[in-house]
């Protein structure tokens, strides 16, 4: 909390955006997997960010699995060479894809150069990042229900010539077949800018 | 006639009644085939090049038998079930033009891959050949066996079982009376009826106020709009029951007279439209979409005469308190502010409560009569949690999972209970004890 007190009066840095940018992706999977009731909602907790309360969760090894992307998305949002990180929500048993939600990310490269601080108060980031949660939470008013136990799964596109880390390996985009897509609202550090999309399968029988 | 038979007898020496061998297998089959020992944590192997993914899903697939069966007329014969009788009318040099085609897709000319790739940059926001995808492997693991998903059970149940505990009092299961309210605006922000301690009862139906009086059932329209437009969003009467404060979509809150049947004022302060009203004796608090709320002395001619802004989405909940020390407010922010009567040092307002807990925006606020500071707030469809406050120390007393949308909560000053009303997807009332918050009975209509 001292750390983010200093950098209010400070400006945004590069590392400071990349910081906030993996903060959010964190909270906002959690509220996914809790909106979505991909884990039972008992092994959630409630949590004070961004003035809101939010569901973390509580279950050791899904909470260790995020925190693990989140320190790597830090990384790579850092050095600008992450475009999209996809959460996707699938079937158990037939493996079908139901539920696709896309982040978005434009990294403005040139905060690599220039060493001082970029002019945005941290209110007014979370003031955005706020409006995308509570889009995130909302959205249980028009997804089709998820009918079978879900699993879900986390895709992160990088620059080609990643040097592919320890526990993370290649995939395919598993998009949806036959999706309608919502647009949510997005958030900028100046630095970073996230914009926020969920697909989801449209529904065969009308 | 005997030219068809000779031809018939040709075409009978040349069909073929078995199915073709050697063929492609069809791509369903190869995908089946992969995905064969089932869900594999490895991952899904990777697709062709990346600029094609928009159109794989959409990619046709043929298979041999498909092209016959459509066409076949003629009944089988017993015995057999792969005949094909009449294979002459069967493209068979075009179905296999297809499967072959399938087999190798980078046909294009180099003009049709740039502008493939011009789309895909367009769309993408970036050169999607040139990002790879990465997957984080050791997921953990999935939720345990038996987990239903609850959000399933909470959208799809039409009746939650009801108290089994034998009620000591007798709760009637039909209305008394139902009221037809043809026009009535179906929106959950907004607040259109209110029973007047006179025994009226106001509703708003689009662009008119109706009043019902209860004792003789006589039905008296009070006011119509002017402009077509225009639709009430918000009644509310004063604490004697001779007027009634109504709020507009064109931000305007007018003050009627009800032996008269005349409008007194037009107060106009807002910008957006007014959906919820609540009064203090001589003071009208209103919310609008804007978030703000402004309280009015009815009283003078200068009736704006303070602004809360505390919300940054509709107001839809207002409730002053019952000894008018405090205002409780609920917005589509899924926030709860309380706020005192007087200003504080500086001049301005500022909530001496903000409630976060609501995942849903929170219409239904309600105070008990009872229990000094005890405030009472429903959350709508994303939350569905009604929750019990202590407004002094900011603290949750109680919560309770009611299922549904919760769209209002009256409490008892009879009994120690309080009542609240449902919109989606059970569209019930529920009766509950206080502060056990146990259910006494559940009211369909």
């Amino acid at each position: 909390a001292q750390q983010q007190l200093g950098r209010e009066h400070q400006g945004i840095t590069l590392r400071g955006s990349a910081e906030l940018v993996a903060e959010f992706f964190s909270y906002g999977i959690n509220s996914i997997l809790y909106q979505r009731g991909i884990y039972p909602p008992e092994t959630f907790t409630r949590v004070q960010k961004y003035g809101l309360t939010l569901l973390v969760t509580t279950d050791p090894e899904l909470a260790n699995y995020l925190n693990n992307v989140t320190e790597q998305m830090k990384e790579w949002l850092y050095k600008c060479i992450v475009q999209r990180l996809v959460v996707v929500i699938s079937s158990i048993e037939s493996s079908e894809v139901l539920e696709r939600w896309q982040f978005d990310i434009e990294c403005d490269k040139t905060a690599k150069d220039d060493n001082g601080p970029r002019e945005k108060s941290q209110k007014a980031i979370q003031d955005e990042i706020r409006s995308v949660i509570r889009q995130i939470t909302a959205t249980v008013t028009f997804l089709p229900l998820l009918e079978s136990a879900c699993a879900f799964d986390l895709l992160v596109y990088t620059d080609k010539d990643l040097a592919v880390p320890e526990k993370w390996e290649e995939s395919g985009p598993q998009f949806i077949a036959n999706s309608e897509e919502v647009r949510l609202r997005s958030f900028t550090t100046t630095i970073h800018k996230v914009n926020t999309t969920v697909a989801y399968k449209k529904d065969s029988v009308p | 006639m005997a030219q068809f038979l000779f031809e018939a007898d040709l075409h009978g020496l040349l069909k073929l009644d078995t199915p073709i061998p050697n063929a492609p297998p069809a791509r369903w089959q190869r995908k089946a085939k992969e995905s064969g020992p089932g869900p594999s944590p490895v991952g899904v192997s990777p697709m062709k090049p990346a600029n094609r993914s928009h159109s794989s899903s959409k990619t046709p697939s043929k298979t041999p038998g498909k092209s016959g069966s459509k066409i076949q007329s003629t009944p089988t014969k017993a015995g057999g079930d792969r005949y094909i009788p009449n294979r002459s009318t069967m493209q068979m040099e075009m179905a296999n033009f297809l499967l072959t085609k399938e087999n190798d897709p980078a046909e294009e000319s180099p003009t049709k891959k740039e502008q493939q790739k011009a789309w895909a940059v367009n769309l993408n926001g970036f050169d999607v050949e040139e990002a790879k995808i990465l997957r984080l492997s050791g997921k953990p693991q999935n939720a345990p066996e038996g987990y239903q998903n609850n959000l399933k059970v909470l959208y799809s149940q039409k009746m939650t079982p009801g108290s089994s505990r034998k009620n000591s009092r007798y709760i009637p299961s039909m209305p008394d009376r139902i009221l037809d309210a043809p026009e009535i605006r179906n929106d959950y922000y907004l607040n259109l009826i209110d029973w007047s301690s006179q025994n009226f009862l106001a509703v708003a139906l689009d662009n008119s106020v109706y009043l019902w009086n209860h004792a003789s059932g006589e039905i008296i329209q009070l006011l119509q709009m002017e402009h077509p437009d225009v639709y009430i969003s918000s009644v509310s009467w004063i604490k004697e029951g001779n007027y009634l404060a109504v709020g507009t979509s064109s931000a305007e809150v007018q003050l009627w007279d009800i032996q008269q049947q005349k409008r007194l004022r037009n107060m106009t302060s807002h910008c957006a439209r007014v959906g919820t009203l609540s009064w203090n004796s001589y003071i009208l608090s209103s919310g609008a979409r804007t978030g703000h709320i402004h309280h009015h002395d009815v009283r003078v001619a200068e009736h704006h005469v303070a602004t809360l802004a505390g919300h940054t989405q509709e107001v839809c909940g207002l409730k002053w308190s019952l000894d008018g020390r405090y205002l409780a407010s609920g917005g589509n922010d899924n926030l709860v502010n309380v706020w005192p009567c007087t200003q504080g040092g500086g001049g301005d307002f500022a909530p001496v409560q903000t409630f976060t807990q609501h995942q849903g925006a929170v219409k239904a606020v309600a105070w008990c009569p009872w229990q000094m500071n005890v405030l009472a707030t429903g959350g709508g469809t994303s939350d569905r949690h009604i929750r019990i406050w202590n407004v002094c120390s900011g603290a949750c007393l109680s919560t309770v999972d009611a299922h549904s949308q919760v769209c209002s909560i009256l409490w008892s000053t009879n009994y120690k209970e309080f009542i609240s009303g449902h919109g989606f997807a059970q569209n019930q009332l529920v009766l509950w004890k206080y502060p056990t918050m146990t259910k006494v009975a559940e009211l369909q209509g």
